[in-house]
């Protein structure tokens, strides 16, 4: 990855409604040869979606249930726990899978409508998991900061406007 | 009428250009402002945290007159990393509130009435008075975009007389966001050598410098010893409001500096020192990151202002754009204000900076790329509906850099 790929990356991680040829000037390059880079991004799949992110805790009727689960599984031979992930990401309920050091193996974060959606989704369908052995579920009840971004700070610009 | 009791000295003293922009554009709504001359970025948090800690174990008291010792060995160690200059922080290194104090210490500590400081302008709107308010006489060195607002050493040598104590210089500037590179630099300490003047050196934006690293003028061979360096915490680290900088120098100049720093001031803030000590041990990556974002921003703003037929050298350090707005038959005040007007974007005229900067607008790019979007938008349409029937004449050299 070179150092312009680098930095386009950067910016549309943060932005990812930039004009090309806005971000042409900001890395200092053609808007065609930024243009080509990025794509080659999204084909190598480096870039692999772009994405909003909505503090939907702000939409009235959004009722989506958000949850953490820890879960302690019995690695299998050859496979670790590559198979037994796999099996649990594949679930449209769930957001995000990681494998963790610590007293739990996987950490999961479901999605559903309502409390008892994602209880039963752990009941019937991660509990049951053949190689689950344990699961304990944490309900999420206020987002305070997500991936970088913290969602209950006001960012008015407290400068006054012209200035020295 | 309590005029009367006014000083000769107050009286005389011209209010500042940019004090007139602001009264202007403060209470208009939704004015997208590139007149600001801090950071956009707010002070990083584990200064503040540091700064709170010191304050919940109780360090409210005065501190030592030049500043708490720890924090003073670490501006001497920022130095002595950064330039290879030493200073003892036991008598070379003063603690100011923000580098306007450190500015006026050093005038007052070495000027004598109706002796005259070289100033290269456009400039920093506060050296002029700082000079006269100390009886000093200052003598501009006016410079053009033409030499990338660079002085050459025959101007700044004709500008000499038996009068001059010292020539002021500010790199990055402040603003036209030139740094004087090291040959710049040598040829300014030759005529200072060569006429035995002091130098002093305003180097605020040190940490704002995107395409080479920043030369102090007083690491140049001969040189420390006529130098007074001014910084601060102001600019690289986004705390304008702490009022925290610092002045090195020779021990004889520096003592004296205090002096008159420990019966004006007694000591800047206990509070913010205590900040500064955590940004200078730790807040280096926070620097990085904002330098980063600061130099996008002016990719895309110079390029912006080139491609609208404005011409604008590529400044290398501090977050200013000084383009050129003589291709609209305006003067910077009637551009400034009429963009003020019809499209709420704020910018400074270059003339309160000095008649060099007559013909061009300050613009602050320390915003969002969201606003300096919008701002580019806004001034893309001013310009096209004040457009003459002849295109605009394009610098073509300005639009290759
Ligand atoms: C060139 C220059 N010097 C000094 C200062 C003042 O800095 P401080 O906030 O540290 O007093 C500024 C602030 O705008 C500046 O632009």
């Amino acid at each position: 990855m070179n150092e312009k790929e680098v930095e386009v990356l950067e910016i549309i991680e943060h932005n990812g409604r930039l004009a090309v040829d806005t971000i042409a000037k900001m890395i200092d390059m053609s808007v065609e040869a930024t243009g080509a880079l990025i794509r080659s991004l999204e084909e190598k799949k480096v870039i692999i979606e772009y994405a909003t992110v909505i503090d939907w805790a702000k939409v009235d009727n959004d009722d989506t249930i958000k949850a953490m689960i820890d879960v302690k599984v019995t690695p299998k031979r050859d496979v670790g726990f590559d198979e037994i992930a796999r099996r649990i990401y594949r679930y449209d309920e769930v957001k995000s899978v990681y494998l963790m050091s610590g007293a739990y193996d996987l950490s999961v974060q479901v999605e559903g409508r309502t409390m008892t959606d994602v209880a039963r989704f752990v009941s019937d369908k991660l509990s049951t998991l053949d190689s689950v052995i344990s699961t304990t579920t944490h309900f999420i009840m206020k987002k305070y900061k997500h991936d970088g971004t913290i969602f209950d700070e006001g960012d008015a610009d407290k400068r006054i406007v012209v200035s020295p | 009428m309590s005029n009367r009791f006014l000083s000769s000295t107050a009286k005389n003293l011209q209010p500042s250009g940019i004090r007139r922009f602001f009264d202007l554009a403060a209470g208009m709504e939704g004015v997208i402002s590139l007149g600001v001359g801090e950071p956009d970025f707010v002070t990083s948090w584990k200064i503040r945290e540091a700064s709170i800690l010191s304050l919940e174990e109780g360090y409210t008291s005065y501190t030592a007159n030049p500043g708490i010792l720890s924090l003073r060995k670490e501006i001497s160690k920022y130095y002595r990393t950064k330039y290879s200059l030493s200073y003892d922080p036991n008598s070379e290194v003063l603690v100011t509130v923000g580098a306007s104090q450190g500015i006026d210490l050093a005038i007052r500590a070495v000027v004598n009435p109706g002796e005259e400081v070289i100033v290269i302008r456009p400039s920093f709107v506060s050296y002029l008075p700082t000079i006269e308010l100390a009886g000093g006489i200052p003598v501009p060195i006016e410079t053009t975009a033409e030499t990338d607002f660079r002085p050459t050493a025959d101007a700044i040598r004709h500008a000499v007389t038996d009068r001059t104590k010292a020539v002021m210089i500010c790199s990055p500037s402040n603003p036209t966001g030139t740094v004087l590179n090291q040959s710049s630099l040598q040829e300014i300490a030759d005529v200072c050598i060569e006429k035995d003047l002091l130098v002093i050196t305003d180097e605020i934006y040190a940490e704002l410098s995107y395409d080479e690293a920043h030369v102090s003028i007083a690491s140049l061979s001969k040189m420390r010893e006529r130098t007074i360096v001014i910084n601060g915490f102001s600019k690289g680290f986004a705390m304008t409001g702490w009022r925290l900088g610092f002045a090195l120098g020779p021990d004889d100049i520096l003592q004296a500096m205090l002096k008159i720093h420990q019966y004006t001031t007694m000591c800047a803030s206990t509070t913010a020192q205590h900040g500064a000590l955590e940004a200078l041990r730790n807040g280096w990556e926070d620097v990085a990151h904002m330098r980063k974002h600061y130099q996008r921003r002016r990719n895309y703003i110079v390029r912006s202002f080139q491609e609208m037929g404005l011409s604008c050298h590529m400044p290398g350090g501090a977050f200013y754009a000084f383009p050129s707005i003589k291709s609209t038959g305006f003067s910077s005040e009637e551009f400034a204000e009429k963009l003020l007007h019809e499209e709420k974007v704020a910018v400074v005229p270059g003339n309160v900076f000095g008649p060099s900067g007559e013909g061009h607008i300050r613009c602050s790019y320390a915003s969002s790329m969201e606003q300096l979007q919008e701002a580019v938008r806004r001034m893309e349409q001013f310009i096209a509906r004040h457009s003459t029937q002849e295109p605009f004449l394009v610098d073509q050299k300005t639009m290759q850099t």
